[in-house]
């Protein structure tokens, strides 16, 4: 056996360690980025994501007024909206509750939607683990639900300037996700 | 008390384990005789401190010692004994314990019988398993303890998911663990080969019986998973390409493809480094299987607890002992040497064709499962990937294995020709022929070629026993004698084969099957596959630790009773959670297989199905297990030819 063929026999025994080192390092990127929250393969994402979001009116749960998508906009204007799809029987909507609370105290504004939600049971939901929300509305028919492309509650949307979604999570907030994907998305959104 | 003394043991194992792994290795290299007859003793030692660990873990839950987090998690006062002892190991700490505990076992049955092995091979077999052993073992100790105390503790645990509250799944996981961990010995085998830097015909005679014996338990424990699935979810279908179920799957090809390449390396010393690849990649997937299946990258129903920090522990290890043998494969496996010229139509010849192909279906389930999160991370995409591409892939792959298999064993080594398969196996093919054509009179063309198949499987599996014994061509007394001089393991291979076709004539009858979703009141009869399904009663039943609603069904055909099947939903109050219990009744030639669904005004949706030839799926499998047992008993397998040895290998 010549040199150049000892090489070529050295290269392809190689190959098997390269194969396996190659998906090691994707596994590593992924799992990084499933605890940073940037990757879910849970995740079905959103086909408004990208889109303007669709247009909707929805009543009030006292003693907040409710709330239209002409008024989402128009609160858009100054700084990015913080959208969350919500409902009191839902137990991870409970679980993201901190999360929530946390971002509206670094000054982001949260308007929520009840989806499918009585308001006495909305109200004594938001009693028993605190109210993040500017504005609450609520979405008792589900059409608006249906025209967000939702799959289930609790899902996140951030709503720029031009009332476009720009970041959608299917699922809860996390703190982590807030860090790594709300704040730079809102900071891109303001320009 | 009894906890901590588990938790005791398993550290005491770790460290047992590492101390096998330096001594066996460095004792090796060192030649260095007293050294490596340490090894045997510190692997019984490590079998036994991880046995009175697990013993420690089965206690603690049958005495419902509900401060051990791990117990009140996953147990209850209220839960059957079985399942207060197989729940031990139903969840992802338990179950780290069971995986180390096999593979403590693994090295204990290397010490034992491996007593014939040369000294310094069997030190390092045993300082590879203990390397590997303290590694999984300290992830066990670290991350996933099961021996934690929590304070106070409560007054009964959370119980457990009722759908694996089953007889069948409680001795699942065992007897796949078996199949998966058991393929450590190989792995082990194949780095004490590559650090010794010589592999010859013994070699391979060593490593067939342990990764015979594994492929027994996998085959086994993939078939009564599927039967679980078939039975215990009540879907109506056995199979579904689901993660973990393609993860079980991929070390049973490649542990398949190894179980032949060894013979190629004993009988012709060829194929050394290829098998040697099959067996670190076989291992490697069987790891990354059970362990990527928890890390919650890969989408599937079964539900682990999922923890990324867990997740990156276990993806260090994975490439601390894959990446570590590979590398050591890169550097070594060059300067291995192969022996003799390969003839394409010969029997080694027809091994590597199966070689190719199983690996080749490996390497297309391995895509389809890992396309899914690829396309996510690399193109932000999402895309799942379904039966509809394991089946119109792995298909025409498992064609040319079907029609090889049957015959293969008829090929002489070294040169072949083609002229003699015909004239021994020309009657399976007729035969096959005239199945799949009768067959396709009534069906369409696929199950009617999968039956072909099958016929030609299971007679052309024994054309070789029917050939060698002379049957029905010399008098029976005759063939009798012969059949008795047959080589035990030419027996075990017609076995395992032909049990391939019991399956696959299983698979096509399944895709035969006919159902219907009905809503029933009390009374009402409906037609389903030729039978006469007549609701009877719907009524309320408690049992230990549910309450059930069960409805009894009468099945007639043609006026003539049949059976009375009683399908029930059960509700467990503890976790708030409802499963159906199927109702089967079969004959081994059909399965008929009514669902208990919702219930309103008084009528109840059920579900009824007609499965052809269902459980032949199972049996077939049962049956390739007992030919691969069988081929075990072999004399020539279990002596494995002690003095030649000793003399090629000086210690």
């Amino acid at each position: 056996m010549n040199g150049a063929e000892m090489t070529r026999r050295r290269l392809m025994l190689l190959a098997p360690l390269a194969v396996v080192a190659a998906g090691g390092a994707a596994f590593w990127a992924m799992l990084q980025r499933m605890e940073q929250g940037r990757f879910d393969p849970h995740d079905i994402g959103n086909p408004m994501l990208g889109k303007k979001m669709p247009q909707f009116d929805l009543p009030a749960v006292p003693p907040s007024q409710g709330f239209s998508s002409s008024e989402l906009l128009l609160a858009a204007q100054d700084n990015p909206v913080f959208l969350n799809f919500f409902a009191s029987w839902c137990i991870p909507c409970a679980s993201e509750a901190e999360s929530l609370e946390s971002l509206s105290k670094q000054g982001v504004q949260i308007w929520g939607i009840a989806y499918k939600d009585q308001t006495d049971k909305t109200r004594a939901f938001l009693d028993q683990y605190g109210n993040p929300y500017a504005r609450i509305a609520a979405d008792t028919t589900g059409n608006t639900f249906i025209n967000f492309g939702l799959y289930g509650v609790p899902e996140n949307f951030l709503i720029d300037r031009a009332g476009r979604i720009v970041w959608h999570v299917a699922g809860p907030l996390s703190d982590e996700m807030i860090e790594h994907q709300v704040m730079p998305a809102i900071a891109k959104a303001r320009g | 008390m009894i906890p901590e003394l588990g938790n005791f043991a398993l550290a005491l194992a770790c460290a047992l384990a590492l101390a096998q792994a330096i001594i066996g290795i460095w004792g090796a290299h060192r030649r260095d005789i007293r050294l490596m007859a340490a090894t045997p003793g510190l692997a019984i030692g490590q079998l036994l401190a991880l046995a009175a660990a697990a013993a420690s873990l089965v206690w603690a839950s049958v005495v419902n010692d509900f401060s051990v987090i791990n117990v009140a998690e996953n147990s209850a006062i209220a839960k059957p004994l079985l399942y207060k002892i197989s729940g031990t190991w139903g969840n992802h700490e338990g179950s780290i314990l069971l995986w180390g505990l096999i593979l403590g076992i693994c090295g204990g049955m290397v010490s034992v019988f491996g007593r014939n092995l040369p000294t310094a091979l069997r030190a390092r077999v045993l300082g590879v398993l203990g390397g590997t052993s303290a590694g999984f073992l300290l992830f066990c100790l670290t991350t996933s303890n099961p021996f934690f105390r929590a304070w106070p503790a409560p007054p009964d645990g959370h119980g457990m998911n009722p759908l694996l509250q089953d007889p069948g799944l409680a001795f699942h996981p065992p007897v796949l663990y078996m199949g998966y961990v058991g393929f450590a010995v190989p792995f082990a085998f194949a780095v004490a080969a590559l650090l010794e830097g010589r592999i010859d015909a013994a070699w391979g005679r060593w490593v067939r019986p342990w990764a015979l014996v594994s492929w027994c338990f996998l085959t086994c424990g993939i078939a009564m998973g599927s039967w679980w699935a078939y039975y215990e979810l009540g879907w109506g279908g056995y199979w579904f390409w689901d993660p973990v179920e393609n993860a079980s799957l991929m070390p049973w090809l490649t542990g398949t493809a190894l179980v032949h390449s060894a013979i190629v390396v004993e009988k012709r010393e060829s194929l050394k480094i290829w098998t040697v690849l099959l067996a670190i990649g076989t291992f490697s997937l069987s790891l990354s299987g059970t362990f990527l299946v928890r890390s919650g990258i890969l989408n599937s129903v079964h539900a682990f607890a999922n923890d990324p920090a867990r997740g990156i522990f276990i993806l260090a290890l994975l490439g601390l002992v894959i990446g570590g043998s590979l590398l050591l494969f890169a550097l070594r496996a060059p300067l291995l040497r192969s022996g003799g010229i390969f003839a394409p139509v010969s029997r080694e010849g027809a091994l590597v064709l199966n070689n190719i192909f199983l690996c080749s279906i490996c390497a297309v389930v391995i895509a389809g499962t890992m396309c899914p999160p690829f396309a996510d991370l690399l193109l932000g995409e999402k895309i799942s990937v379904g039966a509809p591409f394991f089946n119109l892939t792995v298909l025409p792959l498992a064609i040319p294995v079907f029609v090889a298999m049957a015959v293969g064993p008829l090929l002489p080594w070294k040169r072949g020709r083609l002229w003699p398969l015909v004239e021994h196996a020309w009657w399976a093919a007729v035969l096959a022929a005239i199945v799949a054509g009768s067959c396709a009179l009534g069906m369409k063309i696929l199950p009617a070629l999968a039956f072909g198949a099958a016929t030609w499987l299971i007679l052309g599996s024994f054309a070789e026993v029917v050939e060698r014994t002379l049957l029905f061509r010399a008098p029976v007394a005759n063939s009798v004698r012969r059949a008795r001089g047959l080589p035990v393991a030419v027996l075990g291979a017609a076995i395992a084969h032909a049990g391939m076709g019991v399956t696959i004539a299983g698979i096509a009858g399944m895709s035969l099957a006919s159902n219907k979703i009905v809503e029933a009141k009390p009374g009402q009869t409906f037609s389903v596959g030729g039978y006469e399904w007549t609701l009877l009663t719907l009524e309320s039943v408690q049992g230990p630790n549910y309450s059930a609603r069960v409805a009894a069904i009468e099945i007639t055909q043609n006026g003539r009773p049949i059976a009375l099947v009683r399908p029930s939903r059960r509700t467990f109050p503890l976790q708030q959670q409802t499963t159906s219990d199927v109702a089967i009744r079969t004959n081994l030639m059909r399965d008929l297989y009514a669902v208990l669904g919702e219930e309103r005004d008084g009528s109840a949706v059920l579900r009824l199905h007609v499965n052809p030839l269902a459980p032949w799926i199972w049996l077939g499998a049962l049956v390739m297990a007992s030919g691969g047992a069988l081929s075990l008993a072999d004399r020539r397998l279990r002596v494995g030819a002690p003095s030649r040895s000793r003399a090629a290998v000086p210690a």
